[in-house]
């Protein structure tokens, strides 16, 4: 009977590891090394990466440079309203990318909120590599300020103290001891904002449009070459195998660089939302 | 000085008010002629701003730095002198998380006098180590403050840290100053309960009157009388010290004048005294007296002790 039992269940762990892992390795399988390379080096793809890379880059830029400061003013201030304020940060986590897509556009879109007045200026967002990087920015940023408060939140308070009684700003204590007890943490959180980014598809084909060589990036043109050229649609998508395989082993990996600290970096939803 | 009270007292709220980390409903904080807060004037300088070297509870030394980082924190320019006045100079390059909590504190005290502060706080300095470091770390601090010579206010739940570590003591409760002096004043004359409990004297609960020849006389809760040379009536606390309290089998015919009987509660050995527990009274007696009279938990003994060593407090 508990034999039974325990096959049962090792069944339904090799039927769940199977179903992942399998379409994946068929990615790999479906089309030869030499294949993948070649379907690599088209103009569609290397556009592709190269409008990835760069817009990856330019928005993963104002998410360290906003959401740390960010974090760390939620997680360290007590304020009316900041279980609130850290929900909504947390809200577009768990929205449809399709809904971001239109919420982006019904502010910035020609006939949009702020659009109207930006196209008056002769600003106009939508189709442009700038959308991209917001699409980008505002799908992954939740990501990263969510962990970074929650990285924030662990820093022992008293050693916030002893800095400040040790002759420390408020700045000073903040490059010297806030931050760098938060490096792994802020890492992690790093890393799987780029993973989400990376991957942002539904707001940015809404927002930015599929332009090859401006605004379509890799999973867009996967969309795109799906009918056109099969292959090189699979060889992107074996590209993003690996790129989002390095991220999930240098999160799994990042504890085990610091050896002063015993926290464990991808730690749960940060303690606002419970208290206000 | 120290400030000596029960936990949730307040002490370690006057320390971090002074050092700028909590702010003061109301009231004036100032160092010599520096003021640092004063509400009346709106004055409330930040942390970093007042001269302090503040000693927390756990430490709270940075784990990420080394130990000559640490120090190095607050100024780079004594870090050789303090590392070699603390004794740690060879544990320069190691971390806090490698430090015994002896060690730990010793690079709190350095880091926290690179500043070169006016004041030094210490909170609760002895807590964070284990029962058979603290004999030893109590005695290296006193040695440590005598030599720094500098105006230091410690704070801690145990007398005998107080004691052996300051030369004044304000026993905190509730937030306020009851009792202030010298240790062996407050031993000598605790005027409350409190301060009684925490200079380690036994409290005994019960009514005052005058008595016969000049002496008050104590009818203690459990209907037993006892006598006190000091003046009071009422209800009162009678104090009585461990170690001038004698055990013995039966009552004997000797000047001591109070005699309180009962089964041996508890006795437990502390280095080569003993503590014995008769009735609502712990007596202090050597092992070798425990000894002689082969005490053991449970038998009738009688405690005795003089009415010149019994003060009385109001309760």
């Amino acid at each position: 009977m508990r034999r039974a039992f325990d096959i049962a269940f090792a069944v339904a762990a090799g039927l769940v590891l199977a179903f992942l892992l399998l379409p994946i390795l068929a990615l790999f399988i479906r089309i030869s090394p030499a294949e993948l390379l070649d379907a690599l080096w088209s103009d569609v793809a290397l556009d592709a990466l190269w409008v990835s890379l760069k817009t990856g880059l330019i928005a993963h830029f104002f998410v360290l440079l906003i959401g740390t400061p960010a974090g760390y003013f939620l997680a360290t201030k007590r304020f009316r309203g900041r279980g609130v304020l850290i929900t909504l940060v947390e809200l577009p986590l768990v929205l449809p990318p399709a809904v971001a897509g239109i919420a982006l556009l019904a502010l910035f879109g020609r006939r949009g909120l702020l659009g109207e007045q930006l196209y008056a200026l002769g600003i106009t967002v939508p189709l442009t590599q700038a959308a991209v990087v917001m699409a980008v920015t505002f799908v992954a940023m939740p990501f990263y300020v969510r962990q970074a408060i929650a990285s924030f939140e662990t820093v022992d308070p008293a050693l916030i103290d002893a800095s400040r009684t040790l002759g420390a700003s408020p700045q000073r204590t903040f490059w010297r001891v806030a931050l760098p007890l938060s490096a792994t943490g802020l890492g992690a959180g790093s890393a799987l904002a780029w993973a989400r980014g990376t991957g942002e598809f539904g707001a940015t084909i809404m927002f930015a449009g599929s332009l090859q060589g401006l605004t379509q990036t890799m999973p867009l043109a996967i969309y795109a070459q799906l009918d056109l050229n099969p292959d090189i649609a699979i060889a992107i998508g074996a590209l993003l195998v690996l790129v989002s395989l390095t991220v999930l082993l240098s999160v799994k990996l990042l504890p085990s660089w610091t050896r002063f600290t015993s926290i464990s970096y991808i730690s749960s939803a940060p303690s606002g939302s419970s208290s206000s | 000085m120290a400030l000596v009270g029960p936990s949730g007292a307040g002490k370690s709220s006057v320390l971090r008010a002074i050092a700028g980390l909590l702010r003061p409903e109301e009231g004036r904080v100032a160092a010599g002629d520096e003021v640092w807060f004063d509400s009346a004037a709106n004055v409330d300088v930040p942390p970093e701003r007042r001269s302090v070297g503040l000693v927390f509870q756990e430490y709270a030394l940075f784990p990420h730095m080394t130990v000559g980082e640490n120090v190095a924190y607050a100024g780079p320019q004594r870090v050789d002198e303090l590392l070699e006045l603390l004794a740690i100079t060879p544990l320069r390059d190691a971390r806090p998380g490698e430090l015994s909590g002896g060690e730990r504190q010793r690079v709190a005290l350095a880091r926290a006098l690179a500043r070169d502060p006016a004041v030094l706080l210490l909170d609760e300095p002895l807590a964070a180590l284990d029962a058979h470091t603290r004999a030893r770390v109590r005695a290296e601090l006193g040695e440590l403050l005598a030599r720094l010579r500098l105006p230091t206010l410690l704070v801690t739940h145990d007398f005998q840290d107080a004691a052996a570590l300051a030369p004044r003591i304000g026993v905190v409760v509730e937030g306020r100053i009851v009792q202030e002096g010298t240790a062996p004043e407050l031993v000598a004359g605790p005027t409350s309960p409190f301060v009684a409990d925490f200079t380690g004297g036994n409290l005994l609960r019960g009514v005052a009157r005058p008595g016969d020849s000049g002496l008050t006389e104590v009818t203690l809760e459990d209907g037993t009388r006892i006598f006190s040379t000091d003046p009071l009536e009422g209800h009162v606390g009678a104090v009585v010290y461990p170690w001038e309290v004698a055990v013995a089998r039966e009552a004997a015919t000797d000047s001591a004048q109070n005699h309180v009987a009962g089964p041996i509660v508890s006795l437990v050995p502390v280095a080569n005294r003993v503590r014995v527990r008769v009735g609502p009274m712990t007596a202090e007696i050597t092992q070798a007296s425990a000894e002689r009279l082969a005490l053991r938990q449970g038998e009738p003994v009688v405690a005795s002790f003089k009415a010149t060593g019994t003060r009385l407090v109001p309760l």
